[in-house]
């Protein structure tokens, strides 16, 4: 299984390449792609130097293009699909069907993944995409459970990608527009989830606030460590009682799964996380070369690292970490 | 005149209901009425054959009927029952997926797309019209800017795509695997008790200062404001909308229907306020401004 790791910057692509990752992506500095965050991503000559040195390494370079251009952005979009051609990346990741389309027949050379954010959670789905633009891969939304991907696995016709660590979307990803709804941008439209220019943080006489255009998403009490404003990992008041009413703050770790993902084909696992430090991504890519090359020496044999959990665990928000949906039971 | 559509009901109502709501709705001023189950696969009150049942009562009085598909297609049950939908020939099908996509294209049906299917810009619309698209809906986030430089572009284009418009209604922002309301409930999904069936309107989700933010409906996240556009009907019209998608309440729909029939016959004037169920109004997704926004209107 290929191990593929976030770049948000070219000193987080060597950290990458430098501790084991197969294949890196990244994105370039404008809303082309689904982590629009101030400060990342690539310009073009950057980018240049960061496919010229994974490559060397022996590392592919996959160029995520993956938010939904409207008329105003087509001649950007496009543009982005053309950059990454001539940069000689080894695949480019879309979601929308039109710049599909337009890849497909402009550069057929250049392999092409579907992004999570092309919201394909059946095999049907992967056909529609398969046919209609003949994609090489598809990642797919952090919503199945383990014998779901068991059965799309079965009769995909391409190959599969899963996320293994990092943020937990609890969302369909590409159908959320709750951060559109409370902000002016989305994945979708800006590759924003909960902007940070919309973030504001308070402290009051009851705590630490934090807030989203202004909406409280938590309110933090003495000892209470606090994270981002992720809109759906809030504390909010249903019925009455206050709680996580969408999500916890955890991350996604799928290091329990990695015999089963692998039985199943799963050609790759991604790690999310382009907004990340170089530190960061050298220590997660290091842990999961380490369980990958455990894996290859016998899938049978394969037992989690106490270190690995522990590694992954001090890197993840809040310090807890889930299997997420791949269980049935956090359904 | 523009046309007016009932969108699926989004919520989990019971086949009294249902069969109740849509007895009512055929003798209302709509032109389309869109069926089936959107949301949830374990929310089975009504089978295939009833849903035929009403398309038929509902196609005697005279409305177009089409049948609506599931959001989120995570197992092969879902896929069964999407394949037994796009297997029909009366009836045309509202994709609400690429699952759905690849089935009505391979089975020659001809289709219309839902607001969760991402319509972005006038290329995903040019290859899907040649695939059978006969209409398609706006995504919920995009706005009057957006719409009119797609319809622009499909008229330069010399291309006939009738475009819909959801312009009243909570708006279906979110779908998950996880459902909400069993979570409230502390029940694992897989026993729910079906409990949604108790909130005919969702559960409201409110900031811990009572702001209303969402609606908790099973597994899927709608809006806590009701988006509103009936003021902007003039506007659509000159813009080439075809129709404006109403989204079922459980109760009060007859009034909102007749009072958007009015409108767009020109007999209310636009500014004349709907009261209805409690919930603050909004409208920012049309003016490029934040979902929950209340913009005042500018047509």
């Amino acid at each position: 299984m290929e191990l593929v790791c976030p770049a948000g910057s070219l000193p987080a692509l060597k950290a990458a390449v430098d501790n084991g990752a197969d294949a890196v992506y990244l994105g370039f500095k404008d809303s082309t792609n689904a982590r629009q965050f101030a400060g990342l991503n690539f310009n073009d000559k950057r980018a240049a130097e960061g496919v010229e040195y994974a490559q060397s390494k022996g590392a592919r370079v996959f160029c995520a293009i993956n938010t939904y251009p409207q008329p105003d952005g087509w001649e950007t979009w496009k543009g982005a699909v053309d950059r990454a051609a001539a940069l000689g990346v080894d695949a480019i990741i879309l979601a929308d069907m039109g710049l599909l389309e337009y890849a497909a027949n402009k550069h057929p050379q250049v392999h092409r993944h579907l992004s999570v954010q092309g919201s394909a959670t059946s095999y049907e789905a992967l056909r529609f995409y398969k046919d209609n633009f003949d994609i090489r891969r598809a990642v797919l939304p952090r919503v199945l459970s383990i014998d779901q991907v068991r059965g799309v696995a079965k009769h995909s016709p391409v190959e599969l990608e899963v996320f293994a660590f990092g943020s937990l979307c609890i969302m369909a990803e590409g159908r959320c527009y709750l951060s559109s709804y409370l902000t002016d941008e989305s994945p979708n439209t800006r590759g924003a989830c909960s902007p940070a220019k919309a973030v504001r943080w308070q402290e009051t006489p009851s705590g630490l606030e934090s807030r989203l255009n202004n909406v409280l998403i938590d309110r933090y009490g003495k000892g209470e460590s606090a994270g981002y404003p992720t809109l759906c990992k809030g504390r909010f008041e249903v019925e009455g009682s206050v709680y996580h009413a969408i999500e916890e703050p955890v991350s996604l770790n799928t290091l329990d799964l990695l015999p089963e993902l692998k039985e199943l084909g799963i050609s790759a696992v991604k790690i999310e996380g382009r907004q990340r430090s170089p530190a960061y991504i050298a220590d997660v890519a290091r842990t999961w070369r380490h369980a990958l090359d455990r894996l290859e020496t016998g899938a049978g044999t394969f037992r989690v690292d106490p270190v690995w959990s522990s590694t992954l665990a001090g890197l993840s928000e809040g310090g807890l970490t889930t299997i997420g949906a791949y269980h049935r039971k956090w359904k | 005149m523009m046309k007016l559509s009932l969108g699926p009901i989004l919520w989990f109502w019971s086949k009294q209901t249902v069969f109740d709501f849509y007895a009512n709705a055929a003798q209302w001023p709509v032109d389309t009425v869109y069926l089936g189950e959107t949301v949830c696969s374990r929310r089975r009150e009504l089978k295939l054959a009833d849903w035929l049942e009403i398309a038929g009562v509902l196609r005697d009085a005279g409305k177009q009927v089409v049948l609506s598909t599931q959001t989120l297609i995570e197992s092969e049950a879902d896929l069964r029952a999407l394949r037994r939908i796009c297997s029909q020939q009366e009836y045309l099908v509202e994709a609400n997926d690429q699952s759905a996509l690849q089935l009505a294209t391979q089975n020659n049906l001809p289709f219309v797309t839902g607001p969760s299917m991402n319509i972005y810009n006038s290329a995903t619309l040019k290859l899907l019209a040649k695939q059978g698209l006969k209409g398609w809906n706006l995504p919920v986030e995009l706005g009057r800017e957006t719409l009119g430089q797609l319809i622009g572009e499909l008229k330069a284009e010399g291309l006939d795509l009738p475009a819909e418009v959801f312009a009243w209604g909570f708006l279906p922002l979110a779908w998950s695997s996880r459902c909400f309301t069993a979570r409230h409930y502390n029940l694992p999904k897989d026993n729910c008790e079906f409990r949604c069936i108790q909130h005919p309107d969702g559960m409201g989700l409110r900031s811990r200062e009572s702001r209303e933010l969402f609606r908790l409906n099973g597994t899927s996240t709608l809006s806590g404001s009701r988006y509103d556009l009936m003021r902007e009907m003039p506007d659509m019209k000159k813009m080439g909308v075809s129709t404006v998608r109403l989204s079922p309440e459980h109760q009060g729909m007859n009034e909102v229907v007749r009072r958007f029939d009015q409108v767009r016959r020109g007999e209310v004037p636009v500014t004349d306020p709907l009261q209805l169920v409690e919930a603050p109004p909004c409208n920012g997704y049309w003016y490029g401004k934040p979902g929950m926004d209340l913009v005042a209107s500018q047509a």
